[in-house]
């Protein structure tokens, strides 16, 4: 029989695929089982946030930040909440700083909880997303005692966090700490060990560190490619110039090492969620300054002053005085930024959000080529895409 | 911070000649204001020069001053692993003016002018695949502009009948409303009777 040569493919793939991640629609340009070209399209989940936040005031755009990236609500939050700091010149009290950046880690943690379940899934492990579950689920229990929601909770406003951590939380959380570990060990010895997954993995979607600094890489993308670059480390932020943690760095850039640098980042996150416990001084949890922040419940109950403030702060909101800046802070995907521009009103003029998992996104072509179609998905969960935040 | 920072300004501005039009260093940032035929030039020093060595682009997005001859403000925001520093590079453009593309310096560049293109309508010239992004397909007008409205011309929704989605124009069943907070005693730039104050001290 004749040898016949096989026409190139054009596959799509998604937006309603399982492996897809959400509402990824990928065009992939097939040689046989090779991907040739992959090219994503993107925006299925666009909702025009930047569009809304320039006809909202400041605190009314706080909350369309968790609905981002709403696997790890709180950085975003944070990455807004210093940009507006920045430009009003506002001091965060102590204790706020060290809330913001215990919940920071913990929404680390939750991120990437999430992310090595799913990447197994992806590669064929059914059951440790069931299992990262049930530990998210504990996770997102301190999101609700601390802030009343579990996902979407606007807890980082300006000049701090909204309410203080109630009573017996910090136990909780340490306990938490202590039970992790073995818990970590479990999903170590469940995915890491597991040949199939090895298989998957090890050799796969391949980064080199020129190649992840020229595509706008950050966080684990970056680090898995052997730089040793985190914002919590090179441009410190709150207080974790204080803290006493790693920062783990792949050496071969492949999905097996960025999902390894997420399992030890998960640790460092633990040891940064007991020292900031530890740490953790007493004292106010917002700004005491009443034109940004609102007053207490209680104080508004007797003071007409404080009622007329926070009657002004809801309504009108604060004015932040005309200036740019951008701000960025280490979430769990990588770096997420802030481009605020402000006009001197109570709106924002321009914001801009810099999602990681855009740039990571269009790596995706460079990154599957060659490939067969089975580590497309591979690298896609290796990616940790989350499309509230890609398409914005 | 802000001394390493002018310093770099003022290197740059040496070095890069007519094509820096003004820098300025503000909150702890340094910004670079170039002429639009000069991006390509002022980001590839940018990147080589062993004194940047800024590798990585890491935002790129557009600005909407409706009020300017040139409305549109391109931001550019780089890194430096090396040093460990952040610039902003801005330039300006109008609705029919294009700009070059930066993909081939910074293959990040190729997605972010794309979004650029599709949200503000600025034309970047020899871009590898400029296409919309974000937007529906098929969609119309750059949506981040300031003239266009927050809720849009059009709607769609699946027609029961038809078995299918259906596009029509925005119906809203109650105007938009768009609150004016300002306090009437900081929008009044000039009190009832200031301008008394004018014509009598000419007398006095």
């Amino acid at each position: 029989m004749a040898e016949t040569a096989i026409k190139p493919l054009t596959l799509n793939f998604g937006p309603q695929h399982p492996a897809a991640h959400g509402v990824l629609r990928l065009v992939l340009e097939m040689e046989g089982e090779i991907v040739e070209r992959a090219d994503p399209h993107i925006g299925l989940l666009h909702r025009g946030t930047e569009k809304l936040i320039e006809h909202k005031t400041y605190l009314q755009a706080l909350p369309y930040f968790d609905r981002l990236d709403y696997v790890s609500p709180m950085n975003q939050e944070h990455a807004f909440a210093l940009a507006v700091e920045k430009l009003m010149g506002v001091e965060v009290p102590r204790r706020a700083q060290f809330i913001r950046v215990l919940y920071s880690e913990i929404s680390r943690v939750l991120n990437h909880l999430m992310n090595v379940g799913a990447f197994a899934l992806d590669v064929g492990a059914t059951s440790p997303m069931l299992w990262a579950f049930e530990e998210r689920d504990r996770l997102l229990e301190f999101y609700e005692r601390a802030s009343g929601a579990r996902l979407h909770a606007a807890y980082f406003r300006p000049g701090g966090v909204h309410q203080d951590l109630p009573a017996g939380l910090t136990d909780d959380i340490l306990e938490f700490c202590d039970h992790f570990d073995s818990y970590l060990d479990d999903v170590n010895a469940l995915i890491r060990d597991n040949r199939i997954f090895r298989q998957r993995a090890v050799d796969v979607g391949t980064v080199t560190a020129e190649e992840a600094m020229d595509w706008g890489f950050s966080g684990v993308m970056i680090r898995g490619s052997g730089v040793p670059w985190d914002l919590r480390k090179s441009q410190p932020y709150e207080v974790y110039e204080e803290l006493d943690y790693d920062i783990p760095v792949g050496s071969n850039g492949d999905c097996f090492d960025r999902y390894m640098c997420r399992v030890l980042e998960m640790t460092e996150s633990i040891k940064l969620m007991r020292q900031c416990i530890e740490k953790m001084p007493e004292g106010p949890v917002l700004s005491e300054d009443n034109k940004v922040s609102p007053p207490r419940r209680g104080e508004m109950k007797r003071s007409m002053e404080a009622l007329i403030h926070h009657f002004k702060l809801y309504t009108e909101g604060f004015h932040v005085p005309a200036g740019e800046v951008y701000v960025a802070v280490e979430a769990p995907k990588g770096e997420f930024g802030v481009f605020l521009v402000a006009d001197g009103s109570n709106k924002p003029y321009r914001c801009h959000i810099r999602a990681p998992g855009f740039a990571h996104l269009q790596g995706m072509d460079f990154m599957s080529k060659g490939h067969q179609l089975a580590d497309t998905v591979a690298i896609l969960g290796s990616m940790d895409i989350v499309f509230g935040e890609v398409d914005r | 911070m802000e001394e390493t920072l002018s310093e770099l300004g003022r290197n740059l501005s040496a070095s890069l000649g007519s094509s820096v039009l003004d820098w300025s260093v503000d909150r702890e940032e340094l910004t670079l204001i170039v002429d639009r035929s000069n991006v390509i030039k002022t980001l590839k020093h940018l990147r080589d020069d062993s004194l940047c060595l800024f590798k990585q682009l890491t935002d790129l997005t557009a600005v909407d001053y409706p009020e300017r001859p040139e409305r549109f403000e391109i931001v550019y925001q780089l890194l430096s692993f090396k040093y460990n520093l952040r610039i902003r590079v801005k330039t300006s453009t109008d609705e029919e003016t294009s700009l070059e593309s930066v993909s081939g310096l910074f293959s990040a560049a190729s997605w972010f002018e794309r979004e650029v293109w599709d949200m503000y309508g600025v034309y970047f010239s020899n871009h590898p695949d400029l296409r919309r992004i974000l937007t529906d397909y098929g969609f119309e007008g750059h949506p981040q502009r300031k003239d266009f409205p927050l809720t849009g011309y059009i709607e769609v929704r699946y027609d029961e009948e038809q078995k299918r989605v259906v596009y029509e124009p925005v119906k809203l069943p109650q105007e938009y409303r768009n609150f004016d907070f300002t306090s009437p005693w900081e929008g009044m730039l000039q009190l009832p009777g200031d301008e008394k104050v004018a014509e009598n001290g000419e007398e006095a």
